[in-house]
């Protein structure tokens, strides 16, 4: 398509008033800040970005985080489906492998050794969400992640639950417990 | 569908001589099977409706038939519907309007418009009868059964190991219905039990299919387990007093169609489907059980067995099988050493070029080790040859059993021999080394993957030497006096074949790169020839392999391409 750049107009070729009309916001800016202490924040509903957060719509996707649930324990149990699924392979997972800790939950018998996300790799497209099948892991509200080096940007297991907080649920690993204790049978009991 | 016996075991190789074969219909087309098929123990038995749809091309789900074990036909999963040739009161085949059979269908006694299943795993088929693998009948009773198996199951999927290779998962996908009409409680049994020393037990998953049982019983000779309990409390356990804990207790994890029996060494190590398979061999006895190799990201995680009739049919010892750990030991040699000191190895191989040139025939010789390829021991002989050098390698025995394990600890002691590097028996010529390195004749010596000081030339002995060179994969007292020390690869490292106890020679691929500086062993010796012999030889591993087949007459002139998976064999 071809735009065709339309002659100037008497005035517009004069130059000048254009710079008086741009200074003219600028010095009305000017008063107000220096003499009334407004920021050009202030005078928006909202205010502008770094001071004023923005205030997240629900179903937003932002970073991927772990959560607890309602007893304060991890909800993972390092069934690694989120490392499989996710696009840019952001997550890494360690088993537990048999030797080591068992669940801080009874009866759950697996947590991560360790689970990394690096941020700079994560695409925030939840399919790690959406592949749970413990309901462990959320994308969160968190939108501007910054480090100073690349290796802060990959967060830890220990990291992500402490960003991730609570989530509640159905409980499934002690409802389970709850009913073979009822029929008299004793799983396996963290060690 | 993946290498590994886990999976499933194809059905067993149809028997060499002619069999009567008879016509029956699958899914309405017409097939000829074989009357009689070989059973478990390889005894020519009546064909099954599963063999014959299997052999039309067809699958029928299964969880308790295994074709290296006795039927059992207990979990019902392999009903199918079937029809056979109407007979009329004269015990005449009756037939339709158009000259074909009638056929009728196997119906319930006093119910005729329900189908009456068959188990396919253990119904003999007969001439003229249909088979329907996919009628809508056979899927409702496979729903069914389905249901009844998962009443149960605790549905533990993301905490169990048997995850992406589950037989339960994979039918209740392809046959299974998404809801469940019992809103009953489950019943709930012994979770983590401490089966034996190698194997843990969740009998919640077991569908009690009962192949563990069998195959401890009849194939291993060990019977340890049963079931104790009765109706929904029916649970695997090993006898009271009696330990499973016989050499081929792992077997039955891969036998396991769900996460009942799994291994306590892979517990929780890795999620299967990570695991990239790769066809190898057992390099613990002389036997060659060929396994499937898992890996991921450079480690090796588990062996499994892989199917070889002629060989390990579709099982392997427990020893064998956890015996891949060293390949990802930390102390592992990764740098080329030459007095110590760290080098490359392209000086290194041009200074023990130049050394060897220079070596008075006679003065040098060869230790080299029946762990090491064909391929390798070949490169080996050549070298020997020309410097006129005395050659062995290192015997290693130990206990045979009845099934699998032999007595030769040597993966590949018959390809020492075959190649000349060493004579009927292994290690007869090391005194003379020792007697030749004691009296000054011999110089120099060239060490491959044993320590020699276990083997009869002593540290004392070595510290005569002129030079010493030591290819090995980990550290031990023979690379700690040595010259040059060359960093090897382990098997799953590295291409080549091994020729076993009983002459069969298979190949083996790479399943993991090498750790640091390590190179495969037959890569550096093709330079070495090369460099002291003036010939010039293949550098591709099938290249090589053709070579030596035409040069040293065990072969034969096998080529490469005609070593399939199974291999081929060799000597009689």
């Amino acid at each position: 398509m071809i735009v065709d750049r339309k002659p100037l107009s008497f005035w517009e070729r004069m130059y000048l008033p254009s710079i008086w009309g741009g200074l003219k916001i600028t010095s009305k800016h000017f008063y107000n800040t220096v003499f009334k202490g407004q920021t050009g924040g202030n005078t928006l509903s909202k205010g502008y970005y770094p001071e004023t957060k923005w205030d997240v719509a629900e179903g937003y996707r932002g970073a991927p985080y772990l959560v607890k649930d309602q007893d304060g324990a991890t909800k993972c149990v390092s069934c690694q489906l989120c490392e499989f699924v996710c696009p840019p392979k952001a997550i890494k997972i360690t088993p537990p492998g048999a030797d080591s800790q068992s669940a801080d939950r009874k009866n759950a018998e697996k947590m991560p050794r360790e689970f990394e996300i690096n941020m700079l790799r994560c695409i925030f497209c939840g399919f790690c969400q959406e592949v749970c099948p413990e309901e462990a892991i959320f994308l969160q509200k968190d939108y501007s992640l910054t480090g100073l080096a690349r290796g802060e940007m990959i967060f830890n297991k220990e990291k992500l639950l402490s960003l991730g907080g609570t989530s509640g649920g159905i409980q499934k690993w002690k409802h389970k417990l709850e009913e073979a204790k009822e029929q008299e049978v004793f799983p396996v009991e963290t060690k | 569908m993946s290498n590994a016996a886990t999976t499933e075991a194809k059905p067993a190789a149809p028997a060499p001589p002619p069999v009567e074969k008879i016509k029956i219909k699958v899914d309405g087309r017409e097939v000829e099977v074989p009357k009689m098929l070989p059973n478990w123990q390889g005894k020519l038995e009546a064909t099954t409706m599963l063999q014959a749809v299997q052999i039309a091309g067809g699958e029928v789900p299964h969880y308790c038939y295994h074709p290296k074990l006795p039927v059992a036909g207990n979990c019902r999963m392999c009903l199918v519907e079937f029809g056979t040739p109407m007979m009329g009161p004269d015990r005449k085949p009756v037939f339709n309007e158009d000259g074909s059979p009638k056929i009728a269908k196997s119906v319930l006694p006093y119910e005729p418009s329900t189908p009456r299943g068959a188990i396919a795993c253990a119904t003999p088929i007969s001439p003229g009868m249909e088979i329907y693998p996919n009628s809508s009948a056979t899927k409702q009773m496979r729903e069914a059964v389905l249901e009844s198996l998962l009443i149960n199951h605790p549905l533990d999927c993301p905490i169990c190991d048997q995850a992406g290779e589950c037989k339960l998962q994979e039918y209740s996908v392809q046959h299974g219905q998404a809801g469940s009409n019992f809103v009953e409680a489950k019943v709930h049994k012994p979770k983590a039990v401490d089966l034996g020393p190698r194997i843990v037990l969740d009998d919640e998953r077991c569908v009690l299919c009962t192949r563990c049982i069998r195959f401890t019983k009849d194939i291993a000779g060990d019977d340890a387990l049963g079931i104790v309990n009765r109706g929904s409390y029916n649970t695997i356990a090993a006898f009271p007093g009696a330990k499973f804990d016989n050499n081929y207790t792992l077997n039955t994890v891969d036998l396991c169609p769900v996460g009942a029996l799994t291994s306590k060494d892979f517990r929780f190590q890795m999620r299967v489907w990570f695991l990239k398979e790769t066809k190898s061999l057992c390099t613990s006895c002389g036997t060659g059980c060929n396994t499937v190799i898992g890996s991921r990201e450079g480690k090796v995680y588990r062996y499994e067995p892989r199917q070889n009739d002629a060989v390990n049919s579709t099982w392997m010892c427990d020893s064998g099988r956890l015996n891949y750990k060293w390949i990802g030991r930390e102390d592992r040699l990764q740098d080329v050493l030459v007095r110590g000191q760290k080098s490359t190895w392209a000086s290194a191989l041009k200074e023990i070029s130049e050394k060897l040139s220079k070596a008075a025939s006679g003065s040098v010789a060869v230790i080299a080790s029946a762990r090491q390829t064909t391929e390798e021991l070949y490169l080996l002989k050549k070298l020997a040859t020309k410097l006129g050098a005395l050659t062995d390698s290192v015997a290693r025995m130990g206990e045979a059993d009845k099934l699998l394990v032999a007595a030769d600890k040597n993966p590949n002691s018959n390809g020492a021999r075959l190649t000349g590097i060493a004579g009927a028996e292994l290690g007869s010529a090391i005194s003379k080394i020792a007697d030749g390195i004691h009296s000054g004749a011999i110089k120099t010596l060239v060490v491959f993957g044993d320590d020699v000081t276990k083997a009869g030339i002593s540290a004392d002995l070595l510290a005569k030497l002129e030079t010493l060179i030591v290819s090995d994969i980990l550290p031990n007292a023979t690379t700690k006096a040595a010259h040059y020390v060359l960093p090897g690869c382990a098997h799953a490292e590295k291409r080549g074949t091994f020729v076993n106890v009983k002459g069969r020679l298979q190949k083996f691929t790479k399943a993991v790169e090498p750790k640091g500086d390590a190179r495969p062993e037959w890569e550096f010796l093709h330079e070495l020839v090369h460099n002291v012999t003036g010939q010039n030889g293949f550098i591709s591993i099938e290249g090589l392999f053709n070579q030596m087949a035409k040069e040293v007459p065990g072969f034969a002139g096998i080529e490469w391409a005609q070593v399939d998976d199974q291999g081929v064999n060799t000597i009689s």
